[in-house]
């Protein structure tokens, strides 16, 4: 009886494990990535939504902020003030699916941009080496990519995007010229956000 | 004990089965074989509706080898891929060497499909490239699945047969590698000429 329990757990962990494997998210190109990235993409598979506690809401003043570019600039929020619309764009993470199809559309859209006189900041808590071998694949960016690694996170827990293993969520937070949170957006980690909702939510500072 | 190995093998086997066909469903269209099914919105644009010449009218969907020509060149695509934002250019120059060539113009045909994409995407694209020939958004990744998840740009050429039914005769990912001789292989592989 013994040796019937053994031997049917065995083609039952055979089964189960066929099916993982059936079933596993292996195709880094599920997201329709680009070639550009050939191989070089980690899939971390389906993650939870969201999983940060949000601190922040539209209407609420923007806390400033200074961090590295990867062109070795060094960017500061309140450089802005007065002066530009500004869009911060949290990535969760480099060389990562959606991640790495989501600055290269918004780096042909300049024109929707500057048509709302406003600014893109690109951040994720990736370091300055990191950020530079990756973006380099997407071309020549036009927009500021900052780095949020050390402290680690420290503006992405300050803006309540930082997630529970490190790293940022998928948002898209627009400040106006004053300072103001106009529109936060912690989106679907797994999902790009479409750019049309971030086309109407910048019709709205006029 | 005969008994067990019996029931095991039947396990496996089933699951390899259903693996199987689980893994051919979700590869590339293969060269020699026919296109899956992959249906599409009618366009509203009359020039596009034009350039499809799928022989009705209205509204609703149509499916690719509806599409009035002896070739089909299918791009898959996104708004966010730089590869394709590069290959843009490539992609609109092969469009009018086709239609500057008599032997050609309606004879092959070339649309884009956006992996991922919304319309509003696919039009922001179209729109920054000048891109003269439809395209058509994917944004639940249906059309992206049924290719076998392709890294994007991923090219397909299907040729159309006279009774309606159709080989896939190129299907690769990349980018054409060259105007004149994607177009002289695609030519060659149809039997164009």
């Amino acid at each position: 009886m013994k040796e019937h329990g053994r031997h049917f757990l065995f083609v039952l962990l055979t089964g189960m494990g066929l099916l993982i494997f059936i079933y596993a998210p292996a195709s880094q190109a599920a997201f329709g990535l680009s070639d550009v990235f050939k191989n070089n993409i980690y899939n971390p598979g389906l993650l939870k939504p969201t999983d940060s506690v949000s601190k922040l809401k539209a209407g609420d003043r923007a806390p400033n902020f200074t961090l590295k570019a990867v062109s070795g600039e060094t960017i500061s929020l309140r450089q802005y003030r007065g002066k530009k619309n500004v869009v911060i764009s949290f990535v969760p993470a480099a060389w990562t699916p959606v991640c790495s199809d989501q600055w290269p559309g918004y780096n042909i859209v300049k024109d929707i941009f500057d048509k709302h006189d406003a600014i893109l900041l690109g951040i994720s808590v990736d370091n300055i080496p990191t950020l530079f071998s990756w973006t380099k694949q997407m071309g020549n960016l036009w927009f500021p990519v900052l780095s949020d690694f050390w402290p680690h996170g420290k503006v992405a827990s300050m803006y309540g995007v930082l997630r529970a293993d490190g790293v940022a969520e998928r948002a898209l937070i627009i400040i106006d010229k004053k300072g103001i949170i106009r529109y936060m957006d912690v989106h679907d980690i797994n999902k790009r956000p479409p750019l049309e909702d971030l086309v109407k939510e910048l019709e709205k500072l006029k | 004990m005969k008994k067990i190995i019996v029931c095991w093998l039947a396990v496996v086997l089933t699951i390899l089965g259903v693996a199987g066909s689980a893994r051919t469903a979700n590869s590339p269209p293969a060269v020699g074989g026919t296109l899956p099914d992959i249906k599409l919105p009618i366009p509203n644009d009359s020039a596009e509706k034009n350039y499809l010449d799928l022989g009705f009218f209205g509204f609703g969907t149509f499916k690719i080898p509806e599409i009035k020509a002896k070739l089909v060149i299918i791009e898959i695509f996104s708004m966010y891929c730089p590869y394709c934002q590069g290959e843009a250019p490539n992609v609109n120059q092969l469009y009018a060497k086709i239609d500057d060539n008599p032997s050609l113009k309606g004879k092959i045909k070339i649309i884009g499909i956006g992996a991922g994409n919304t319309s509003y995407e696919v039009g922001t694209f179209k729109k920054k490239y000048n891109v003269p020939f439809p395209l058509f958004a994917d944004g639940d990744y249906v059309i992206h699945k049924i290719v076998g998840e392709v890294r994007t740009p991923y090219f397909i050429g299907v040729k159309i047969n006279t009774d309606g039914t159709n080989r896939v005769i190129y299907s690769k990912v990349g980018t054409l590698g060259g105007v004149d001789d994607f177009l002289s292989t695609l030519i060659k592989l149809s039997e164009l000429q």
